[in-house]
């Protein structure tokens, strides 16, 4: 990582931290822009929150492993979350998934090639009664069949 | 910054706890409840577990420990309170009102089981090849309670590769149970800070920043989590195989050194009752194993007291008469390998203050190598030195690559009190039954001044003594009673103590006239010192020095890594808690008053060596060359 990307990420934390208090419980919404923001939370992210709010890097690192939505490993630009709970998988979840994974050309917990895609499987997304159900970054897409789910991913491309 | 002693643990994380009233004897100070339908009376806010102590009742633990925060998350200790739905952990329930507990109905004992098996059901690992066995908390429960098989299935395969990138602990996650016993320990009792738990359900497991060595994060060594380990998960980096070999090669010379911790301790590895010293029990045992020669690590200590004592007197003279702004005040103990690692991590702008000189057992490898070497007319490199030492951090700090001094590793290998202990028994040799015999010359018997080292406070009291006989001219038995300075005993957490040191001074003594003309630069000034054990204590004072508090403007700080000092070190045998660290130090002060050598500088085989050997004096050449090191600026970042 170069000196000038480091200090701007510093610079960018630093702010955050500013905005949210430097206590404890700032640690979550301060990770959660910061994974907005780059999708992901580097090992020097992790470390400058933990020194601007006085705790270990291995707190940050436990708090972001135990989150589903929060990463300390680079991603795709895309997070694709396909709900794999029972409602869902009864309303034909598998068939969908077999869709993405050939469109995409990946298997669920990997990231293609272009950087552009990450596809994970999600416990309940709530929408149980419209299922099978994605969420797409921050957008939800209920009541997918293949070629919906199919047609979503390539107006995102 | 606010406080952050409120706000360590989130709120969800800590548990329900209710101050003890001061006063029992107020009204609503204690509370009738019922235990096994026998009436009892406890403080309010006595936990159900010490509820049942008091009374005498076994109550089962395994995340629990007296050093440690309440975790309740073992689910061990569950007992029946009267109108509760569910069983309830007694180690986090504090008692608030008349409660009636059962602790051995169908529904309890069919739990603890169940909690015991589940817990079988994710350990994987042999007992018999494990370095606990005989002495594994798990082993004795599952024993203890009645598990017969496991009835919720056993991990077939090893899920955990062994970490063993560090010089000190090994960490085999297989083996774990998740208590986060050395969570508590690493965040809550040192400070440090390298293990918490990661990701979620099934998939927790205890690690460092991002899964990384632990040789590459920043743990100190200190091997409290060790000893506090209920399993095998964490152990100490065991050399023993490679010192047999050394012991069973004629070609070498295998000396060894022990340091007085271990000897206060070692008895409990053998069925003694804590608090009963071995020093010279052991040096029998050593020498039936094989070992050429067996040194007192007492000795170096006292050499540190004379080199790190003429250090500070240094260090004032150029503060005071020079005015030598660049002096690094107050000066810090470096006997303490974790200790000086912490610093290095924590406090990098602070390596200036650590005294240069090194750890009595570095000091003792270089003399090994070099004077004991040519004295006994042997090749240093056909020479292994072992130490014993209470510590897990002694096998980092002989492996540091500065420690080098005579053209050799110093020393070869630093092995706990546990692995000694091992080997006695492998040697076929019950310890408190060997006869009593002195150590090996040219060494000797070393001073009580040393022997106390192991105790928290020890290396300034041992330093205050010989301090005072230097400057003041009189006895240090006229100045405090007996000698003892009781004021830095103890294990309060942060000591702090001063000593007026008038205007009546002494001649200065012929070992360091060449570094001082008189005492008279001193007149009326008096000398600030401080204690602190245990890294969360040596923070304390590190942050007060920061902001410019009362502890900034002493003269002479000992920090010791471990609580208790080096009697609680990591290498200690286990279990280790307060009252058996309070019983250990009492046969540390009872074998120190016993001696009729009680001074560093009184020690007549420390005379000789400055008259024979180290003929420049105290922080001469010779001595900077062997007896002085310098640190490494490390810093918090982890790459």
């Amino acid at each position: 990582m170069l000196v000038v990307e480091k200090n701007s990420l510093t610079a960018e934390i630093e702010a955050m931290v500013e905005k949210y208090g430097n206590s404890r419980s700032s640690l979550l919404p301060i990770l959660q822009d910061v994974q907005r923001n780059h999708k992901f939370v580097s090992e020097f992210a992790q470390q400058e929150v933990a020194r601007l709010l006085d705790i270990h890097p291995v707190e940050v690192y436990s708090v972001i492993s135990f989150y589903s939505f929060l990463h300390s490993k680079p991603m795709g630009r895309n997070i694709v979350r396909l709900c794999q709970t029972i409602t869902c998988d009864m309303m034909g979840k598998v068939n969908v998934a077999k869709a993405i994974e050939r469109e995409l050309g990946i298997s669920f917990g990997e990231t293609t090639k272009d950087n552009k895609f990450t596809l994970e499987y999600a416990n309940c997304l709530g929408m149980c009664d419209q299922g099978p159900a994605m969420l797409v970054n921050d957008k939800i897409y209920p009541r997918l069949t293949p070629e919906k789910a199919v047609e979503i991913l390539n107006e995102i491309g | 910054m606010e406080n952050k002693d409120t706000q360590r643990a989130p709120v969800s994380q800590k548990p329900h706890s209710v101050d003890k009233p001061a006063d029992t004897t107020t009204i609503g100070g204690t509370i009738s409840i019922e235990i096994n339908n026998e009436k009892h009376t406890v403080p309010l806010g006595t936990t159900i577990l010490d509820a049942c102590k008091m009374t005498g009742i076994h109550v089962p633990t395994l995340c629990h420990h007296d050093d440690l925060c309440i975790a309740g998350v073992c689910r061990v200790c569950m007992v029946e309170v009267e109108g509760m739905r569910t069983l309830q952990a007694s180690c986090a329930f504090p008692i608030t009102s008349p409660i009636k507990i059962h602790t051995s109905t169908p529904m309890v004992r069919k739990a603890r089981r169940h909690v015991i098996d589940l817990m079988l059901s994710e350990h994987h690992g042999e007992c018999y090849s494990c370095v606990r066995n005989n002495n594994c908390e798990l082993q004795s429960l599952a024993n203890e309670y009645g598990v017969d098989k496991y009835t919720f299935g056993h991990v077939e395969k090893s899920r955990f590769e062994i970490d063993n990138s560090s010089f000190s602990v090994i960490r085999d996650m297989d083996k774990c149970v998740l208590c986060k016993r050395c969570v508590r320990t690493c965040i809550d009792l040192q400070e440090v800070g390298v293990l918490e738990s990661v990701d979620r359900g099934d998939k927790t497991h205890i690690s460092t920043f991002m899964e990384k060595d632990l040789a590459d994060v920043i743990c100190i060594n200190c091997g409290q989590c060790i000893n506090r380990c209920p399993t095998g998960a964490l152990h100490a980096n065991d050399p023993s195989d490679d010192i047999w070999n050394a012991i069973d090669d004629p070609k070498k010379h295998v000396v060894i050194q022990t340091a007085p911790s271990p000897r206060a301790a070692i008895g409990e590895e053998f069925g003694l009752e804590a608090g009963h010293s071995m020093t010279q029990e052991l040096n029998t045992a050593l020498r039936r194993i094989g070992f050429n020669a067996v040194f007192d690590t007492n000795f170096t200590a006292d050499l540190t007291i004379i080199e790190e004592g003429t250090e500070l007197i240094i260090r004032l003279f150029k503060a005071l008469v020079e005015k030598d702004e660049t002096v690094a005040l107050p000066q810090f103990t470096s006997c303490s390998p974790g200790w000086v690692k912490y610093l290095e991590h924590y406090y990098p702008e602070y390596v200036d203050n650590l005294s240069s000189a090194k750890s009595p057992q570095q000091m003792f490898g270089a003399l090994i190598k070099t004077f004991y070497a040519e004295k006994a007319g042997i090749d240093p490199k056909d020479m292994i030195s072992v130490a014993v030492m209470p510590c897990s951090a002694k096998k980092f700090e002989c492996n540091r690559p500065e420690m080098a001094d005579s053209g050799y590793q110093d020393v070869d290998y630093g092995l706990t009190t546990r692995e000694l202990a091992k080997m006695i028994k492998e040697a076929g040799i019950n310890l408190p039954e060997m006869p009593k015999t002195h150590f090996d010359n040219p060494f000797g018997d070393a001073s009580g001044a040393g022997l106390i080292f192991g105790a928290t406070g020890g290396v300034m009291e041992a330093a205050i003594r010989t301090i005072v006989e230097f400057v003041l001219g009189k006895k240090a038995e006229d100045v405090f009673e007996k000698a003892n300075v009781i004021p830095v005993r103890g294990f309060e957490g942060v000591k702090y103590y001063e000593i007026p040191l008038g205007d009546q001074f002494g001649p200065v003594p012929a070992l360091i006239q060449h570094l001082v003309p008189n005492w008279d630069w001193l007149a009326g000034a008096t000398l600030k010192v401080a204690v602190a054990h245990g890294t969360a204590n040596a923070k304390k004072i590190m942050e007060d020095i920061k902001a410019g508090g009362k502890f900034s403007e002493c003269h002479f700080i000992e920090f010791m890594a471990c609580p208790g000092g080096c009697l609680g070190g990591g290498g200690q045998p286990i279990p280790t808690n307060e009252e058996i660290r309070k019983k250990r130090a009492q046969a540390i002060y009872a074998e120190d008053e016993s001696l009729e050598l009680r001074k560093s500088h009184d020690n007549p085989h420390v005379v000789k060596l400055y008259e024979e050997y180290l003929t420049e004096g105290p922080c001469g050449h010779l001595s900077h060359k062997l007896l002085h090191t310098h640190y490494t600026k490390r810093g918090k970042y982890i790459a």
